[in-house]
């Protein structure tokens, strides 16, 4: 319904000068996550620049494979956390949904071969609940998105910091192999985040749950009386993004090699989940953007974060620049889409969105 | 603004109805503007009376008051946020660093306190300043704006600091948090907290009442109709966030009374001061919600807590019913005021 208005851009004048060089990059600009593509080259060359200048190497095969490693846990939940932004909505658990997700994969595995299978579907199928539960809170009983689902992070905190305070073992060996292999020069956790961006890219692209949830994130309303099943969508959304934080708390605990109730909230995957969507070009009140772009934003904070500990910054001071760098390609996005969209309104072929308010209208109105 | 359905239907204000109707229908949207927070809270407070007989007592009321009164003040100041339509998740990260400031800047030196304390509103009105000035002007996202502004508070203190806060707070700084007015017939004793909670109730209640107040809630229930009908946005929102950020310093002075200089004081404050607001009935999203209803979530918030401590719950299962609690707190009061 949506993509028809959200897909096909007018030429850039940022991506233009690019366009020219060559149709490729121009047909990956016009797309929403085309300028998160620049970004990430400035970022890259900006990062390559200061790694030479201090007298390192940015580009060795092993400094790739550890970004890309490091991009795989946050990259799943980010892909999740797309689907539900996407829709108007957020999840602020999945923090904690990767953390006990780790532990019910240990404890379940129970050291055994045998029970590999077993964990998997456990560790799925209690995310899939988490989605489930989320999903109706916001819909049936109508409690903020933002509300419900910090919630839901306080519950699942409690259950886990009452039951565990340490490393939960049982992750048995064959399962560590999904951490650490490789198939060829490519690690298979990478295989696994790109299987996951593809997956979420068709999803959002060809299906008809992918129309929708576009619709739903747009104009929720509007999308209803097109007949629509809002609710389900949403549900359904969150469940995906429930599941993708279990089978990110999964590949952590293989490589770990056990369950750890801290391993989510040490990684800040809630709230730096949603800063990689945004900074991918998503729109943070729904409607517009995809994983492709969020999966730029990964690899953009994954290679400051590679910079930073070249250069060996401190680790504070990363904090701090990082949130300069977060603030400042958000702005970007913002300036020139009003600028194309006041280009748009006086030519008269604006489309028919409204103007981006800086809020998260679309989450409280529900 | 985007994906904002219709407003949720209103009864019929009576254009043409007799009078009666009109108070009728004026009484019933008063009812339903009541938040339900306050009928929690009562029986909260009840509940806590049964398990606590002392707690009836001006002496406990009052405790309670001032142990109440860091997370109200920032329920205040979220509501301001909130109703403009915006987030502010950095609240925490600023009483952490005005108090991590203070400590190191005063040095325990009780001179140097009202110079500490002109210096922490002056980081607050930067900060507020500086968040509002992203939001509006380069149009960043609040969500993003106050949470990189998170990040950099955390950095930029723990940097300062070398990962360990290290001075003290002056006895005369401290007292503002732990101290009171003795000698008072029957009560006894005023905390200084309790009366800063009433000074900064009654400023927010003047601010919302007044022109700067339905500016707010205009701005936050349709920006777009209030820029058209001549309301400087930027402006509104900017106030909005500085207010927030001032809340967050007034907080801080009173939590380094209470809690003292740690690197933790501030942590979760942002959500607690957000959930205390939309317990009070603000709505995520702006256009609605009130600075009494506010401070009434964040009491029914402490009582919670207190409630939960009185039964020894332990502190991990208290998130969890936390948790729950809110959530269906919410949503109660979702469909009071959907009318289902």
């Amino acid at each position: 319904v949506n993509r028809a208005v959200t897909r096909p851009r007018p030429q850039l004048p940022l991506a233009s000068a690019f366009g020219r060089v060559t149709d490729g990059l121009a047909a990956i600009a016009r797309t929403t996550s085309g300028p998160v593509y620049l970004v990430l080259a400035v970022v890259f060359l900006a990062c390559l620049i200061a790694v030479s200048i201090d007298g390192g190497e940015f580009l060795t095969v092993d400094a790739i494979r550890e970004m890309l490693v490091r991009s795989v846990a946050l990259g799943i939940v980010a892909v999740g956390q797309t689907l539900v932004i996407l829709g108007a909505s957020l999840d602020l658990s999945v923090a904690y949904v990767v953390s006990l997700a780790s532990i019910i994969g240990a404890e379940t595995m129970a050291d055994q071969e045998s029970r590999i299978a077993l964990g998997v579907g456990a560790v799925l199928l209690f995310g899939a609940g988490v989605g489930l539960v989320n999903g109706l809170v916001i819909t049936k009983l109508r409690v903020n998105a933002f509300i419900a689902t910090l919630g839901m992070a306080l519950i699942l905190r409690g259950i886990i910091e009452s039951r565990y305070q340490g490393p939960v073992s049982g992750i048995p060996n064959g399962f560590e192999d999904l951490g650490f292999e490789s198939w060829g020069p490519v690690p298979v956790s990478v295989i696994l985040l790109f299987a996951i961006v593809a997956a979420g890219w068709f999803l959002l692209r060809y299906t008809r749950f992918g129309n929708r949830l576009y619709a739903v994130g747009g104009n929720e309303e509007v999308a209803k009386l097109s007949g629509v099943r809002t609710h389900r969508v949403i549900i359904a959304a969150h469940i995906l993004c429930a599941v993708a934080a279990a089978v990110t708390g999964l590949f952590l605990a293989s490589r770990l090699g056990a369950g750890s109730p801290l391993v989510g909230t040490d990684g800040g995957y809630d709230l730096e989940s949603i800063a990689a969507v945004v900074l991918g070009g998503t729109y943070l009140l729904g409607g517009r953007g995809g994983v492709l772009g969020t999966i730029a934003g990964v690899f953009i904070l994954a290679m400051l974060d590679h910079t930073f500990n070249q250069l060996e910054v401190n680790p504070f001071a990363k904090d701090v620049a990082r949130g300069v760098i977060i603030i400042a390609a958000v702005a970007a996005y913002s300036v020139r889409w009003r600028r194309r969209r006041r280009r748009q309104e006086a030519a008269g072929t604006g489309p028919g969105e409204p103007a981006p308010a800086p809020a998260l209208g679309g989450v409280g109105a529900r | 603004m985007t994906g904002r359905p219709a407003p949720a239907p209103q009864p019929p204000a009576g254009l043409g109805g007799s009078r009666a109707q009109q108070l009728l229908a004026a009484a019933f949207a008063g009812a339903r503007a009541i938040p339900i927070v306050w009928l929690v809270l009562i029986v909260l407070l009840v509940w806590i009376s049964f398990e606590n007989p002392l707690f009836f007592t001006p002496e406990g009321i009052l405790a309670y008051l001032k142990r109440s009164a860091p997370i109200a003040i920032l329920a205040v100041g979220a509501y301001f946020v909130l109703a403009s339509g915006e987030f502010d998740l950095s609240v925490g990260s600023l009483v952490t660093v005005c108090v991590v400031v203070a400590a190191r800047v005063s040095d325990g030196d009780p001179a140097n306190t009202l110079p500490v304390i002109a210096l922490l509103f002056a980081i607050g009105v930067a900060v507020g300043t500086f968040n509002g000035f992203c939001t509006t002007i380069l149009r960043v996202p609040s969500f993003i704006v106050t949470l990189a502004m998170l990040l950099m508070l955390n950095g930029a203190v723990f940097l300062w600091t070398g990962g360990a806060p290290r001075g003290a707070l002056a006895d005369n700084f401290r007292e503002i948090g732990r101290e009171g007015i003795t000698g008072i017939p029957v009560i006894e004793e005023i905390p200084y907290s309790v009366i800063v909670l009433l000074g900064v109730t009654a400023i927010a209640l003047y601010l919302a009442q007044g022109g700067y107040g339905r500016r707010v809630l205009a701005v936050g229930d349709n920006d777009r109709a209030a820029a058209l009908s001549g309301i400087s946005v930027a402006r509104v929102r900017i106030g909005a966030f500085i207010l927030s950020a001032l809340s967050a310093v007034v907080a801080a002075i009173l939590l380094g009374g209470f809690a003292g200089v740690t690197a933790q004081v501030g942590q979760g404050l942002e959500f607690q001061a957000i959930t205390a607001a939309v317990l009070g009935g603000t709505v995520l999203g702006g256009g609605r919600g009130s600075v009494t209803g506010a401070i009434g979530g964040a009491l029914v918030l402490q009582a919670l807590f207190m409630l939960l401590n009185l039964y020894s719950v332990e502190s991990a299962v208290e998130q969890t019913v936390t948790g729950l609690l809110i959530i269906a707190a919410v949503s109660l009061a979702a469909f009071r005021t959907r009318g289902s």
